[in-house]
């Protein structure tokens, strides 16, 4: 299986605080590897750099075997590879649900508007909410909302989708709404990366399971061997402290 | 799904019982406004009328007659008020959205222009309007340069369109800036370009934001003017000070002031609504 997505050592900084250090990350097709750690662990820095919203400081980028982290490169080709979901959603609230998703394909892609709008209503379709397309975004729960910007993100086609804890704004029941999506879309084939809190939801889906803390992966392996064994003293902390609250 | 509100409702005994008691307040309260507006506003006139000035005040200020005389001249005057207005409006928005595009642009090849664009606004903006006018309204002509009017209606509105170009480049800047950032890195992470990213995601929530200030402004922008009469353009004010200064009566003034409120009244008062629609909007604010 060749990898979409290679990252060797990686390095980022914000001022004198190392928020990445020395980390590499090999991502095949098909598969989907979730990132967990505590808060500040550099998930979230993580995936903005392999979007290439931040700047790394060393290391190299590889996507689909050519280097992006190049600063010769275009950046906006590359993201047109690359979906992204944001933890705030990040829908453009003065644009209906349609033109949300629809407004990408057109303007970047170049496709004319019947075709993009008849894309954009499959995928609504498809995820319960054809009947949402005229909406503003501020008219939809929570959970519609992710639902739409996951789709806005997948109406481009990406080789790769980023998502970053895509279910932390949510409320419980809502969550569910937004996994269930993800799971169809692993069910697809669909490389991913996700930084997520949601233990039970990342055994389900994850190939590979990564454990960041402060910067670096100490432990990587399959779900059943680092979220229910795992090796590492740090990483048995954390999910204890994730038991402990209840979220595994 | 949201229900549909039974139609079959009909308010409990409770309810019509809170009615009544709320109609109660408010007949209350509105009395309560009405007896204070009649005493404050009727002790104002009182104080005017009865003022030892008031009978010269009356005949050389609201000589009802005189103005009727005067209003054809002073109202054709304020069409150039008007016309200077929405002339110049449409090009100092044009220019200021430029600038603001200009003060808030991170393209290497457009610095020269960010820091012109800001040298710009910290000039105009910082100088009094009267003063611009004047500069332009006499220094222009004075270069004796083929091929620019030295027609005082353009000048003037050369010199108001400088002058408000860089309040309103700080305005549509404001609003620029407001835009959370989380909104241009979802744009860029779609593949849009910068200049997408502004034109279809930026600009279009900024612009919304701004309005009521932008409103504020054009309601400013018809009262200053007045100002280009200094270069002897015939507009409502100079209008009036024509008249003035023939008589030494000062109704003409007075017509002038009634007709400028009678435009910007109704103007001030669409920009609040306008406000209080986008507040509301944002945030509800309950009973309080």
């Amino acid at each position: 299986m060749a990898n979409v997505l290679e990252l060797v050592d990686i390095r980022k900084s914000f001022g004198k605080e190392l928020v990445l250090n020395q980390l590499s990350l090999s991502v095949p097709e098909h598969t989907a590897t979730v990132l967990i750690g505590a808060s500040g662990s550099g998930k979230s820095t993580l995936l903005r750099c392999i979007n290439l919203l931040e700047s790394i400081d060393d290391g190299q980028i590889f996507l689909d075997g050519s280097e992006i982290s190049d600063p010769l490169i275009n950046v906006d080709e590359v993201r047109r590879k690359l979906g992204m979901v944001f933890q705030s959603f990040n829908l453009f609230p003065h644009k209906t649900v349609l033109e949300n998703i629809t407004l990408a394909p057109i303007k970047v892609q170049g496709k004319i508007k019947e075709e993009a709008i008849e894309v954009a209503q499959k995928l609504l379709k498809r995820f319960d909410l054809a009947d949402k397309a005229d909406q503003y975004p501020d008219r939809l729960s929570g959970g519609q909302q992710q639902r739409v910007a996951i789709i806005r993100s997948l109406a481009i086609n990406p080789r790769l989708l980023l998502l970053d804890e895509i279910t932390s704004a949510l409320d419980p029941v809502l969550v569910n709404e937004v996994l269930s999506i993800v799971r169809d879309l692993k069910g697809d084939g669909m490389t991913m990366v996700l930084a997520t809190h949601e233990m039970g939801f990342a055994t389900q889906v994850a190939d590979e399971v990564c454990f960041l803390e402060s910067g670096n992966i100490l432990e990587r392996g399959s779900a059943q061997d680092v979220l229910h064994n795992p090796k590492n003293a740090k990483t048995q902390e954390f999910l204890k402290r994730v038991h402990q609250a209840g979220r595994l | 799904m949201t229900e549909r509100i039974n139609s079959a409702w009909s308010p409990s005994s409770r309810e019509v019982e809170r009615g009544v008691a709320r109609r109660r307040i408010s007949r209350r309260q509105g009395l309560i406004a009405a007896v204070s507006s009649i005493l404050v506003i009727g002790t104002l006139i009182t104080i005017v009328i009865s003022s030892p000035g008031w009978e010269v005040v009356k005949r050389t200020f609201f000589d009802i007659g005189y103005g009727r005389e005067v209003f054809p001249t002073v109202i054709s005057g304020l069409w150039i008020n008007l016309q200077l207005t929405f002339i110049g409006g449409a090009c100092i928005g044009v220019i200021a959205l430029g600038l603001a595009l200009m003060r808030t642009t991170k393209s290497p090849a457009l610095t020269p222009f960010r820091f012109l664009a800001t040298a710009y606004v910290d000039i105009f903006r910082g100088a009094p309007l009267i003063l611009i006018i004047l500069l332009v309204g006499f220094g222009v002509p004075a270069l004796r340069l083929t091929g620019i009017s030295s027609n005082v209606i353009f000048l003037g509105t050369v010199a108001v369109v400088l002058t408000y170009s860089a309040y309103v480049a700080e305005v549509i800047r404001s609003g620029i800036l407001s835009i959370h950032p989380s909104q241009r890195a979802a744009a860029r992470s779609l593949g849009l370009t910068s200049g997408q990213t502004m034109r279809y995601v930026v600009l279009p929530q900024a612009i919304r934001r701004v309005v009521p200030p932008l409103l504020n402004d054009f309601v400013s922008l018809l009262k200053d003017t007045g100002l280009v009469s200094i270069l002897g353009v015939t507009d409502a004010v100079r209008a009036a000070q024509i008249n003035a200064s023939r008589t030494f009566n000062y109704t003409p003034y007075v017509v002038a002031a009634i007709l400028f409120l009678l435009i910007t009244i109704p103007m001030t008062r669409y920009t609040d609504r306008a406000i209080r629609q986008r507040t509301s909007a944002q945030n509800s604010e309950g009973v309080i």
